[in-house]
């Protein structure tokens, strides 16, 4: 199933497709491993609700709404 | 010396050491992501003292300091924490100007062993531009704690550079790295990195252009870089070639 | 990034001054330009996908993942540190812990080296009139150079000693981007990046430290605003005033059981302060003078790791305690003697010192203040450790020489018409005021910039000045009532 990394929850496991954003923001985000065909997961949110941390490719990263609603997933069982 | 126009005194800083007309020692260029423990590599290599935080980006200032190993002298500079160095933040530009144009006659990639994978996106990086590089998989022990094994010999092979695998905390093959790090300094080994395949398209435009670039410079290794650079429309590294400043600089740097 | 197709050929030609052959340059944008645009954008991306592709096949390879590790137990921490419910409460108690062992540890030591320091003091007096040295050299060198020196190292370099270490602790544990992570919302509501609470760390160390820390932060518009508030975190030459304050002023009216606690929880209220004026400042500053949406944010969230406790209180005692303390004393050298012919030069029959603290009067008044603070400020612009023994020097300049404990120091205040509300102004003065003449340069090497510099320090004066006036009237009122 096709979601932005946004609307993952807790827990739920994808497969990252397509990063929706351009510019520095992608490269950035290509730097830290945000890469189409990666394994992404949603680990904890930050106490007022945003930004959110995912694991990807080993790390811990944080992102906020504005950059995740932009990453397009799909995701896993 | 200057190519570009600076806008703060830590780049001028390094520009400093940069351009040495008559350098007698070797210059060791220490490079990794952040939170790799780089600073405690260049602490036990040194024998500074410098401070490491646990967070992004800690490195903001120069570091450098100076050792003795086998009879011959190093100067490391300790270049700035970064993922990459194809975006434009200062401490990129700081770290991929000292590789290129500063010529250190080796460059210590430092990566995190339990992120290797992610680590090798900017180890490829800088081995794009400079092949006498180093590969220091440091914080070993945390990995082996994690579940992690790697084979150091399989990793040597693929990517063609010397592999050490060190936990700095402790001291676990900082010798070794020393030892490599001066066999490749005094090139009495020659490193081969592994190339990056290219789109095809994008491939052939490299190859145009790398004959017009080693034109100028004989066997500059970093020529596909630099063509990368000129395809991708970087105006600084097209002005350095355009009014020469870029032959100036890789001459003067040049040991070979 | 400019774009190569944009330059003329001809203007390549003419200053085209190189080593690189005119007609390669032709030829190289010529090559260029018959790459078409798509691809040349994309170029890079390709690169790190490609390399991204190597890097797996190569790590499949190399890296065998043996056995489940210890993450699970770095995940509890994460969900601890960073939890609705206890992620803030957290914050605050370690934050405030730090500042209580500070508090609670720095009073015996703090005492100590004062009492051994003043009892040379009165020694190296009686050695000076052994030999006969004139009136003012005594002066100028003992109650003036020697004095500010000594009550600099009694007072600054415990809670240094103690503070700084602790926080390198946190700092090197990892916790600190988790901080960064938690108050992200809050950065982003104001229009700034959430790393600027990293800088703002960096800043509890001293504000110079963390304007060149702010070079984490990517825009150059969240930078600036991070460089433009750093100020708003109180730095080390500062806590030391706000610490003692909250101590013999406000933690005195509690009692002797909770002192400690109430001194820190004030130290705690004017931090927080500190940070919401920051929040403020930096909404403000991108409401008007840098506009702008906020920037993407990413943080990395580096794993856990045990500080290196011995090698912290090494370096943070070289680094840091001693850099700063080493940077106070020789401010506060020269600052002394200053003082002390300022306080002792005559003009009409009225010391230079007095003209100014006269001049400044009404104006320190309406602040809740007095000229004599004021021209502390002054004074101390270069190093802002120095305020309160200038303030004691002005104050006990003429009088008898005092012991200077605590105790007597209040006593000394109370003389000079201090109240718990001048005390509290002072606190608040001190955490706004502007950076100094160190952090000033600093910003002005970041910045390149006149215009920022001099914002940088009209900004929190401004602001200062506002909110110790309103203190005050309030203060008043309620104190009325």
């Amino acid at each position: 199933m096709i979601k932005k990394l946004s609307e993952l929850k807790k827990g739920e496991k994808a497969i990252i497709r397509e990063l929706n954003l351009n510019g520095l923001t992608r490269r950035r985000l290509f730097d830290l491993g945000f890469i189409p065909g990666t394994d992404v997961m949603v680990v904890f949110e930050s106490p007022l609700g945003d930004p959110v941390a995912y694991a990807v490719r080993g790390t811990l990263i944080a992102l906020r709404r504005e950059e995740s609603e932009k990453i397009i997933v799909e995701l896993v069982n | 010396m200057r190519i570009f126009k600076r806008k703060t005194a830590h780049t001028e800083d390094l520009y400093q050491i940069e351009i040495m007309p008559e350098r007698k020692n070797n210059v060791i260029a220490l490079a990794g992501n952040p939170n790799t423990g780089k600073s405690t590599i260049f602490n036990r290599l040194t024998g500074l003292r410098q401070h490491t935080g646990n967070w992004p980006g800690k490195t903001v200032k120069k570091a450098e300091g100076e050792f003795t190993f086998k009879n011959e002298e190093f100067k490391l500079i300790d270049l700035p924490g970064t993922y990459s160095l194809l975006s434009t933040s200062e401490d990129e530009e700081v770290a991929r100007d000292f590789i290129l144009f500063g010529n250190p006659d080796a460059t210590i990639i430092v990566c995190d062993a339990s992120v290797l994978e992610r680590n090798l996106n900017l180890a490829f990086q800088i081995m794009q531009i400079t092949y006498r590089c180093v590969l220091c998989v440091n914080l070993i022990d945390e990995a082996r704690r994690k579940g992690f094994e790697i084979d150091k010999e399989q990793l040597e092979k693929e990517i063609g550079v010397p592999v050490v695998l060190t936990n700095a905390k402790s001291g676990e093959g900082i010798e070794e790295l020393k030892e490599k790090m001066y066999l490749v300094a005094t090139r009495l080994i020659k490193p081969n990195p592994r190339k990056i395949k290219m789109k095809d398209s994008i491939r052939k435009k490299i190859d145009l252009l790398v004959p017009l670039i080693n034109e100028s410079f004989t066997d500059l290794y970093s020529a596909e870089w630099i063509a990368m650079r000129l395809l991708e429309g970087d105006s600084k590294i097209f002005n350095a070639i355009k009014n020469g400043k870029l032959v100036e600089l890789v001459n003067k740097g040049k040991l070979e | 990034m400019e774009n190569l197709l944009s330059w003329s050929t001809k203007e390549n030609l003419s200053d085209g001054v190189g080593k690189v052959k005119n007609e390669n340059v032709l030829k190289i944008i010529e090559i260029i330009n018959s790459c078409d645009q798509e691809t040349r954008k994309r170029i890079e991306d390709d690169l790190v996908e490609s390399i991204y592709q190597t890097a797996t096949k190569i790590t499949s390879r190399c890296v065998k993942k043996k056995k489940n590790g210890i993450i699970d137990f770095e995940l509890k921490l994460d969900q601890l540190f960073t939890s609705r419910y206890f992620g803030f409460p957290i914050m605050l108690l370690l934050l405030t812990s730090v500042f209580f062992i500070t508090i609670k540890g720095a009073n015996v030591p703090s005492k100590l080296i004062a009492s051994g320091l003043f009892w040379f003091e009165e020694h190296l007096k009686s050695f000076f009139i052994l030999l006969n040295s004139p009136r003012w050299l005594t002066g100028f060198l003992v109650d003036g150079v020697y004095r500010s020196v000594a009550w600099v190292v009694s007072v600054m370099f415990p809670p240094m000693a103690i503070f700084f270490p602790i926080f390198t602790i946190l700092e090197d544990a990892g916790y600190l981007p988790r901080v960064a992570f938690n108050l992200d919302k809050l950065f982003k509501w104001a229009g700034a990046h959430g790393k600027q609470a990293l800088t703002m760390g960096m800043g509890f160390g001293c504000n110079a430290a963390g304007v060149v820390s702010t070079r984490i932060i990517d825009s150059p518009r969240e930078r600036l605003i991070a460089i433009l508030t750093n100020n708003f975190v109180p730095c080390n030459g500062r806590w030391p005033l706000i610490i003692m304050l909250s101590s013999i002023f406000v933690a005195a009216s509690f009692p002797a059981s909770i002192s400690s606690f109430a001194a820190a929880g004030t130290v705690l209220l004017i931090t927080l302060f500190g940070i919401l004026i920051t929040l403020l400042v930096s909404k403000f500053l991108s409401k008007t003078l840098l506009k702008g949406e906020p920037s993407a944010f990413k943080l990395e969230l580096p794993p856990y790791r045990k500080p290196q406790i011995l090698r912290i209180l090494y370096t943070s005692f070289i680094d840091r305690t001693l850099f700063v303390l080493g940077r106070a004393v020789a401010m506060s050298a020269p600052a002394g003697g200053l003082i002390w012919i300022l306080g002792n030069v005559t003009l009409n029959g009225k010391t230079l010192m007095s003209y100014g603290v006269d001049f400044l009067q009404p104006v320190g008044k309406a602040i809740g203040l007095d000229g004599v603070i004021l021209l502390a400020y002054i004074i101390a612009i270069p190093a802002n450790e120095i305020i309160i023994p200038t303030i004691i020097m002005i104050y006990s300049s003429g009088s008898k020489m005092i012991d200077l404990e605590l105790d007597q120091l209040k006593e000394l205040f109370i003389q000079n018409e201090w109240t718990v509300l001048t005390a509290i102004c002072l606190m608040f003065f001190s955490l706004l005021h502007y950076p100094c003449s160190t952090t000033t340069w600093t910003i002005y090497k970041e910045t390149r910039s006149v215009k920022w510099t001099v914002i940088s320090n009209l900004l929190p004066l401004t602001i200062a000045f506002i909110v110790c006036f309103m203190v005050y009237r309030i203060g008043m009122l309620l104190i009325g009532s």
